[in-house]
C-alpha cells in the first residue's frame, strides 16, 4: 500500500496557480530577495530608506494578496486539500531548503552577528524610527519575526474565516507580538527604560528571575521595581490562577510570541509532529527535565548571590550561560524554530519549553479546560490527531468517548474545526473534569 | 477458547478491543483488504491530501502486539460450520471456538450497461481509493451516479485535484430520501456553489467505452452524453456475504441474525454492514450500514461472546456527515414527509447554511427528533431530551445547554424560541446558558 500512495503522489498536480497568485508570489519574493542579498552581500542592496519599505511592504502585499486570492473566492470551510502532496508541508526539498535558510538564520544570529551588517544597515531607518538608536542583530530578529506573525497570521484568519475562535486567537497573538514582543520593548528604549517584554517570564524569559536582571531592572529606572514586580506576579499569581480559568491556552496560544509564530508562520507544517507513544515518553522526559535544569539553576544563582559568590564563585556565569547556550538558543531557536519545516511548528514548546512544562502540569492538575467528545459520533478519521501541532493522538481518545485532559495541549482549537463531524469542543467547567476524562463510553 | 474475526472495519476491530478488555481468549481478525485496521470514512481525505493512509489508521503498531491480537491478511473463501473452520486465499485454514462476520459492504450496480468497464467503480474500498487514483491523471471530467453520501464525497474528490465532476442524482433534490426537503434544497445551493455540475432528476442509462474498454462517456436516460473519463457508481452498498453462499449460514440479502447478533449457525455470529436482523427494533431498519451501527454491534457481541449475552438494542438513531463544508447531526426521528401528529420547528441561517430543526408531537408535545446543518449540538444532551419524551417547551427554554459550536460562535437558540413564540403566540424565553457545568448538572453527571 505504502508503494502504491508514494506513487501516486508523484502524479497529483499541486501547482494550480492563478495569475494573482503568482504575482503574488513575486511581490513577497522581491521583498525576501532584498533581504536575503542585502545580508550575503554584507551591505544594503541600495540605500535602506528605500530598500527596507519597499522590502517589507513587497512582503507584506505578497502574503496577504496570496492568502487573498488563495481563499477568497472559495466557500468558506476547512481548506487542507493537498497539504499532504506539498512539498513544503511534507519534508520535500522546500522544507529542506527552508529549514537550511532559517537554520542558518538563526546560527548567524546568535554566534555569527558580524555576518548580517548588511541586513543589520538595512533595518536601520526602522530602528532609528522606533528606538532612536541604530539597529543590531536582534531588532533585525524581533523585526522580521513580527512580520512573520502579522502577514501570515492574516493568512491564517483568510484561512479560518469561518472560524470566529481562530479569528479572535490569531488576532491576540498578532496584537501581543506587535505590542508586547516589538513595540512596547522598542518605545522603551527610546524613552531610555529597560527593554522590557511584559509577555515573557520566569521560566522562559529565565533570565527574569535571575538575580543579575533583577538587580539591573532594579537599579535602572524608577519602572524598575515595577518590573520586577511585574515578573514575579506573572510567574507566581496569573500563571496559576489563568490556567486553572482557561487551561494553559490562555498564554501558549493567545500571547506567547513563540506560540504566536509558531500558529501563523508555522501553521503549514503542524502535521509533521509526532503522534506515536514513544514521541509522547521522550516529550515528558525532555520537558521536565529542561523545567529541573532551570530551576537548579535559578536557585543555584540565588544561592550564589546571597552567599556572595561563595557558592559558585566565578562559575555562576557558566552555569547561566550554559543554560542559555543550550537551552536558549540551540533548543528554543536553532531546533524550535529552524526546524519547523522537519520537526514541526511546536517543538521547541512541546519538548523543550519550561513555561509550557509549568503550564502543563496545572492544565493537567488544576485547571477547568478539558476538550469534550460529543457522544459516539467520532468516525476514527485521524484530521484531529494529523492536524495537532502538539502530537496529542486525539483520536485515540475521541473514538473511545473520553474527554482529552493533556498537560500539552495548547489549546488552539484546530483538532475541534478539523473535526469533520463536529466531535470536539474546547470547554472550560469545574466539574468531573477526571471522571470524564478516564470514562472509556464506546 | 479462539475467536476469530473475518473483516477489520469498524465493527472487527472493536468486538476484538472489548473482548480484549472483558477476556483473555485468543482473537485472530482475518481481512484481505489491509493488515492495518483504518477508518474507510476517512478514505476520501486521503486522496484530498488531508491525510495520508496511515494518519487514518484506528490504531498505532504497538497497540495489537500489546493486545494479543492477531491479525491475519487473506481472504476467506469458506466457512465450515461444522468442523468450525475458516479456509482462507493463501490455502490454510483456521479454526475457531466462536466466529464473527464482519465483512462490511460492497457497492452496489444495477446492470447498467457498460457498468465493468475500467474505470467505473464505486468508494467502498482502499483498493476503490487505488483506483480513483490510477485514473485521476489528466482526467478530463468524473460522472458521479448517485445522490448520497458517498456520492457526495466523490464528487468533492475530484474537486479537490481540479477534475471537474458531473453528478447525476435520480432525485428531485439532493439526498432527499433522507433529508427534509429545506436542508436538502440547501445542499443542492451549497453543491452549485462549489462549481459541481449538479444534474438532478437524472438517470443513467448506460456507460460508453473507448477504445481500450475504459468508460469514455455516459448517457442518461434523457438521452443525453456527457464525456467522462471515469464513472463513479455510488448508488448504495449492499451486505458483502457471497463468500458464504457455500456455508450452512443462512443468508438473505445479509447475514441473518437475532438480536445477540447470532447466525443460524452455533457460535457464530455476524456484524455490521453484513448483517440482516431478523427482528429489527421498530422504527429501524434490518440491514444499516453506518459506522455507529457497527461499532455499537462489536461491543454487544463482544460481551455475548464473553459469557454475559447482550441483545444489540440500539439507542437513539444519530447519524452524522459532512457535505463539503457543511457539517450534519441528525439525532431521533426526522422523517421527510411529516405525519400528521408531528410538526416541525425550522429555522434558516440567512446566509442559508445553517439550520437547526425540531420535530414535536403536536399532542402531547415532546420532541421527536433534531436535525441539524452547520451547527454543532451535543448528543448526549439531545439523546437525554428524545428518550425522556421531554415537551417541545421545556426543550426550548433550555435549548442552549444542546449547543456544541465551539467558543465565540453565534448562538442561534434565541431565534428558535422567538419563531417558536411567534407561530404559537407564546412568551418563553431561554433560561440557561451555554455552560459545560449546567450540561453536565442536567446529565446528573456532576455533584
Amino acid at each position: 500500500m505504502k508503494q502504491q500512495t508514494d506513487t501516486s503522489l508523484a502524479l497529483v498536480e499541486t501547482t494550480h496557480l492563478s495569475i494573482p497568485q503568482k504575482i503574488s508570489i513575486a511581490l513577497g519574493g522581491t521583498g525576501l530577495l532584498i533581504i536575503l542579498l542585502s545580508w550575503w552581500g554584507q551591505q544594503p542592496l541600495f540605500a535602506p530608506g528605500l530598500a527596507l519599505p519597499l522590502s517589507l511592504l513587497t512582503i507584506t502585499a505578497g502574503v496577504i494578496g496570496y492568502a487573498h486570492f488563495t481563499y477568497r473566492h472559495l466557500p468558506e470551510g476547512i481548506k487542507n486539500n493537498g497539504v499532504m502532496f506539498s512539498s513544503l508541508s511534507n519534508r520535500g526539498v522546500w522544507a529542506y531548503l527552508t529549514g537550511i535558510l532559517l537554520t542558518g538564520f538563526y546560527v548567524c544570529l546568535y554566534w555569527y552577528a558580524e555576518y548580517m551588517t548588511g541586513v543589520i544597515q538595512l533595518f536601520d531607518p526602522l530602528s532609528q524610527f522606533f528606538r532612536h538608536r541604530p539597529a543590531d542583530q536582534w531588532f533585525v530578529y524581533g523585526s522580521l519575526y513580527t512580520l512573520g506573525v502579522l502577514v501570515l497570521g492574516v493568512k491564517f484568519i483568510y484561512k479560518y474565516r469561518h472560524n470566529r475562535y481562530q479569528i479572535i486567537r490569531t488576532l491576540s497573538v498578532m496584537f501581543f507580538q506587535l505590542m508586547f514582543a516589538f513595540l512596547i520593548p522598542a518605545w522603551m528604549l527610546m524613552m531610555n527604560q529597560p527593554e522590557f517584554y511584559f509577555t515573557y517570564f520566569w521560566p522562559l524569559k529565565y533570565d527574569y528571575l535571575f538575580p543579575s536582571t533583577v538587580s539591573w531592572l532594579k537599579n535602572s529606572t524608577n519602572l524598575g521595581i515595577f518590573l520586577v514586580f511585574w515578573g514575579v506576579v506573572m510567574t507566581f499569581i496569573a500563571t496559576p490562577v489563568l490556567t486553572y480559568f482557561f487551561g494553559k491556552r490562555w498564554y501558549c496560544s493567545w500571547v506567547c510570541g513563540c506560540g504566536a509564530l509558531a500558529e501563523t508562520t508555522g501553521d503549514s507544517f503542524r502535521t509533521l509532529s509526532d503522534k506515536s507513544l514513544r514521541a509522547w515518553k521522550i516529550e515528558r522526559y525532555l520537558i521536565y527535565s529542561v523545567l529541573v535544569f532551570i530551576t537548579l539553576v535559578t536557585i543555584l544563582l540565588w544561592v550564589n548571590s546571597y552567599s556572595q559568590g561563595g557558592v559558585l564563585g566565578e562559575w555562576s556565569l557558566t552555569v547561566s550561560k550554559t543554560y542559555s547556550f543550550v537551552i536558549g538558543s540551540m533548543f528554543s531557536g536553532v531546533v524550535g524554530t529552524g526546524f519547523y519545516p522537519i520537526l514541526g511548528n511546536r517543538s521547541w514548546c512541546r519538548f523543550g519549553c519550561p513555561q509550557a512544562a509549568i503550564l502543563g502540569i496545572f492544565q493537567k492538575y488544576f485547571s477547568r479546560f478539558r476538550i469534550t467528545t460529543n457522544g459516539g459520533q467520532c468516525i476514527s478519521c485521524g484530521n484531529c490527531s494529523t492536524y495537532c501541532e502538539m502530537g496529542i493522538d486525539v483520536k485515540a481518545y475521541a473514538q473511545r468517548g473520553q474527554d482529552i485532559v493533556r498537560a500539552s495541549c495548547v489549546g488552539c482549537g484546530v483538532c475541534s474545526a478539523v473535526c469533520p463531524r463536529g466531535v470536539l469542543r474546547l470547554e472550560n467547567g469545574s466539574a468531573d473534569i477526571f471522571d470524564r476524562a478516564s470514562l472509556t463510553k464506546l | 477458547m479462539h475467536i476469530v474475526i473475518i473483516g477489520n472495519g469498524v465493527a472487527g476491530t472493536n468486538a476484538a478491543r472489548q473482548i480484549r478488555k472483558l477476556s483473555d481468549h485468543e482473537i485472530t481478525m482475518i481481512s484481505e483488504e489491509t493488515l492495518q485496521p483504518f477508518s474507510r470514512t476517512a478514505l476520501m481525505y486521503v486522496y484530498m491530501g488531508h491525510l495520508k493512509q496511515e494518519n487514518t489508521e484506528l490504531y498505532e503498531d504497538w497497540f495489537w502486539a500489546k493486545n494479543r491480537i492477531q491479525r491475519v491478511l487473506a481472504r476467506v473463501e469458506n466457512v465450515q460450520t461444522d468442523a468450525k473452520r475458516v479456509y482462507l486465499s493463501n490455502g490454510t485454514q483456521i479454526s475457531y471456538d466462536a466466529l464473527i462476520i464482519a465483512t462490511g459492504s460492497k457497492s452496489n450496480k444495477f446492470g447498467w450497461p457498460g457498468q465493468d468497464l475500467k474505470g467505473v467503480q464505486g468508494l467502498y474500498h482502499l483498493q476503490d481509493l487505488e483506483g480513483m487514483e490510477r485514473y485521476s491523471p489528466g482526467l478530463q471530467r468524473a460522472v458521479v451516479v448517485g445522490g448520497g453520501l458517498i456520492g457526495i464525497e466523490m464528487a468533492e474528490m475530484f474537486h479537490s485535484r481540479h477534475i471537474p465532476v458531473t453528478l447525476l442524482v435520480r432525485e428531485d433534490s439532493f439526498w432527499n430520501n433522507v433529508l427534509p426537503a429545506e436542508e436538502s434544497a440547501m445542499i443542492n445551493r451549497h453543491i452549485r456553489e462549489h462549481g459541481f455540475d449538479l444534474r438532478l432528476s437524472s438517470e443513467l442509462q448506460e456507460i460508453l467505452p473507448d477504445a481500450n474498454g475504459r468508460a469514455a462517456a455516459v448517457i442518461t436516460k434523457s438521452g443525453e452524453r456527457i464525456d467522462c473519463g471515469f464513472v463513479g457508481i455510488t448508488v448504495g452498498v449492499s451486505p458483502n456475504v457471497d463468500f458464504l453462499k457455500n456455508s450452512s449460514i443462512e443468508l438473505d440479502r445479509g447475514v441473518l441474525a437475532d438480536e445477540f447478533l447470532e447466525t443460524s449457525a452455533k457460535d457464530v455470529y455476524a456484524i455490521g454492514d453484513c448483517v440482516q436482523l431478523r427482528r429489527p427494533t421498530a422504527g429501524r431498519r434490518p440491514i444499516e450500514a453506518i459506522w455507529y451501527t457497527g461499532r455499537m454491534m462489536g461491543r454487544a457481541v463482544a460481551h455475548t461472546i464473553c459469557g454475559t449475552p447482550t441483545p444489540y438494542v440500539p439507542r437513539l438513531w444519530f447519524n452524522s456527515a459532512k457535505f463539503l463544508d457543511i457539517e450534519y447531526q441528525v439525532y431521533g426521528d426526522i422523517p421527510t414527509r411529516l405525519p400528521d401528529n408531528i410538526r416541525s420547528l425550522y429555522w434558516e441561517h440567512p446566509g442559508g447554511k445553517k439550520s437547526v430543526r425540531i420535530n414535536y408531537e403536536t399532542n402531547l408535545g415532546h420532541v421527536t427528533g433534531f436535525n441539524l446543518m452547520g451547527i454543532r449540538y451535543r448528543h448526549e444532551v439531545c439523546e437525554r431530551w428524545l428518550e425522556h419524551h421531554t415537551p417541545i417547551e421545556e426543550v426550548l427554554q433550555q435549548l442552549s445547554l444542546a449547543n456544541f459550536d465551539p467558543e465565540f460562535f453565534d448562538e442561534y437558540e434565541s431565534f428558535l424560541v422567538q419563531q417558536y413564540n411567534q407561530m404559537n403566540n407564546k412568551q418563553l424565553k431561554l433560561t440557561s446558558k451555554r455552560s459545560l457545568n449546567k450540561v453536565l448538572a442536567f446529565l446528573n453527571l456532576a455533584d
